[in-house]
């Protein structure tokens, strides 16, 4: 099976700080992987240039076999990678269910029909729950529904690949439980690469995990095998399990 | 933006052009033309709001796009002796083009750098109206013949400086823009525009390339200001560099922000409201603009969504 997504050393420098460096990744189709690694490893920094917000310095980003390096964020989008913000960012002052239509009316194709918008819209607010909040503005949602309403926003783009970048981050564990249940049905029609702090989300959901730290890929493999890594225990894991 | 009540929106925008065409058989002949003039400002305000309000880009050169329709329009009279229809399309013509063109470059900056680099361009454009004075008049401008002013439809020659037939087409003209102003900030891709507004760097996420749907919004409001401005030469019949001057530049957006940015009929009320409280001030005293600026820095700061924008937050949610 070939890779949905590979990156051959990819770099990107901050000034004299090197973020990301020489990073060699490949991400199966239909895998759920998750990112992990110290703050300041470089993972946001990772995706950020593979959905085209940030230019890498050097090397080359593939996605399903044509090279898009070269590619603005928003052409990337149209081949189906999607990228959830880490820092909520939904429209504030927009309801949730304008939020959802962007995304939607964009990937039809069929161009006119209003309904088929609406079905759309309503389809990706009930798969996240909110689709009796539809008519709220969306900056007047609780902090937990916003983070539900950026998934929404991803899944209405029907994406190949689903970036989430820390989408537990401040969710009570209640919501939390839900939310493992909505990634793994989201996995069934996409590929999901999910940064993540909250190990036992982590642990739940990934088939397989990638460890960041100083820029570069420390360790990767099953959930059991990152788990045993002592070098990974060292960088990471040991310091959050206190 | 809300999928309820389009119904109430257009029966309240067709309400308001058939109050526009009924005041016609009643005001007297001072604010008679005086109202024709407004709809044709309001055209103006209009297409600045299209940019300004729902897109959120704040541009200082509007004149420009005003004066490119006024030349464009009135010198294709004076000079080639096109007809009234054909002169129009030619203003229309000027006014995308150079929209076109400046949106190009312009867009490349956002925010301070965006209105400094608009209104160097319509600086710009100002200084080559003076320099070609042979052609434009300079700044004493050109007169449009009464005799070129003359619409053929069918076997009839209507002349434009007959105040009926100036009411109805600066009405028409208002009506139109409007009800595509409407028809534009209701449809997908209003919405995008909004989006953009709202947060560009998430727009692009969302798979929109945002230049392109900016520049089409130049291009639009470019337009509808030029559509105003050569209405204003062939309805007026005075063409002149007052009109591209950093003055007219800065009108339109007091209008829009008077009225109600993002609001469709604002710009109507806004420069209504301009308009009025200087003819009513200047009845008083020589200091009426010191009333005027006593009147915009109270609407700032007690309704600094402007007038409709105020409606609409308070009482009227459904307003487009």
């Amino acid at each position: 099976m070939t890779p949905l997504l590979t990156t051959k050393g990819l770099s990107r420098n901050f000034g004299g700080l090197r973020a990301v460096d020489g990073v060699d990744f490949a991400l199966m189709p239909g895998e759920i992987r998750a990112v992990i690694g110290p703050n300041g490893a470089g993972k946001t920094t990772f995706v950020s240039m593979v959905s085209g917000r940030i230019q890498p310095s050097s090397g080359m980003i593939v996605f399903d076999g044509a090279d898009i390096t070269d590619l603005p964020a928003y052409a990337r989008v149209r081949l189906g990678v999607a990228y959830t913000f880490q820092i909520t960012s939904v429209f504030a002052n927009l309801t949730a269910y304008d939020n959802v239509a962007l995304p939607v009316q964009r990937t039809l194709t069929d161009g006119r029909s209003k309904g088929a918008v609406h079905a759309g819209v309503m389809a990706a607010l009930e798969r996240t729950g909110l689709a009796d909040r539809a008519h709220m503005p969306a900056g007047q949602l609780s902090y937990g529904h916003q983070r539900l309403l950026e998934v929404a926003m991803g899944l209405a783009l029907k994406p190949r690949l689903l970036i989430l970048d820390e989408p537990t981050q401040g969710l009570a564990d209640s919501e939390i439980d839900n939310f493992i249940g909505l990634v793994r049905e989201i996995a069934t029609s996409a590929t999901v690469l999910l940064i993540e702090h909250n190990m036992p989300v982590v642990m739940h959901l990934a088939d397989r995990i990638t460890v960041f730290n100083a820029g570069k890929i420390l360790a990767e493999g099953t959930p059991e095998q990152v788990r045993a890594n002592a070098e990974v225990q060292d960088a990471y894991l040991g310091a959050t399990h206190d | 933006m809300k999928e309820a009540s389009p119904a109430k929106a257009y029966a309240l925008h067709l309400g308001v052009i058939a109050l526009l065409f009924g005041l016609s058989f009643v005001l007297p002949e001072y604010h008679h033309g005086l109202l024709a003039r407004i709809m044709v400002l309001a055209v103006f305000a209009m297409g600045y709001n299209m940019l300004f309000g729902y897109v959120g880009l704040l541009s200082l050169g509007h004149a420009m796009f005003f004066s490119a329709g006024l030349y464009g329009a009135g010198l294709a009279v004076i000079h080639l002796g096109w007809s009234v229809p054909a002169a129009f399309a030619a203003g229309l013509a000027c006014g995308t083009l150079l929209a076109l063109a400046i949106g190009m470059l312009a867009l490349r900056t956002s925010g301070v750098a965006f209105m400094i680099v608009t209104m160097m361009f319509a600086q710009v454009f100002y200084l080559i109206i003076l320099y070609f004075a042979s052609r434009t008049g300079g700044d004493q401008g050109l007169v449009v013949p009464q005799s070129a002013r003359v619409l053929v439809v069918g076997g009839t020659s209507l002349g434009l400086t007959d105040p009926t037939v100036r009411y109805m087409s600066a009405l028409a003209l208002f009506s139109i823009v409007l009800l595509v102003t409407l028809a534009i900030v209701r449809s997908r891709y209003g919405r995008v525009l909004v989006a953009i507004r709202e947060n560009e760097e998430r727009t692009k996420m969302l798979g929109y390339d945002t230049f392109s749907n900016k520049l089409a919004a130049v291009v639009v409001s470019g337009t509808v200001c030029a559509a105003s401005g050569a209405a204003y030469a062939l309805l007026f019949g005075y063409v002149g560099s007052t009109f591209a001057s950093v003055q007219y530049s800065i009108l339109p957006l007091l209008w829009v922000l008077l009225g109600g940015a993002a609001t469709t009929l604002g710009p109507l009320i806004g420069t209504l409201f301009m308009y009025y409280v200087v003819d009513v001030t200047s009845g008083y005293t020589s200091a009426y603009l010191l009333i005027v600026g006593i009147a915009l820095i109270l609407l700032v700061l007690f309704f600094p969504r402007g007038i409709l924008g105020t409606i609409r937050q308070r009482w009227l949610g459904w307003l487009p």
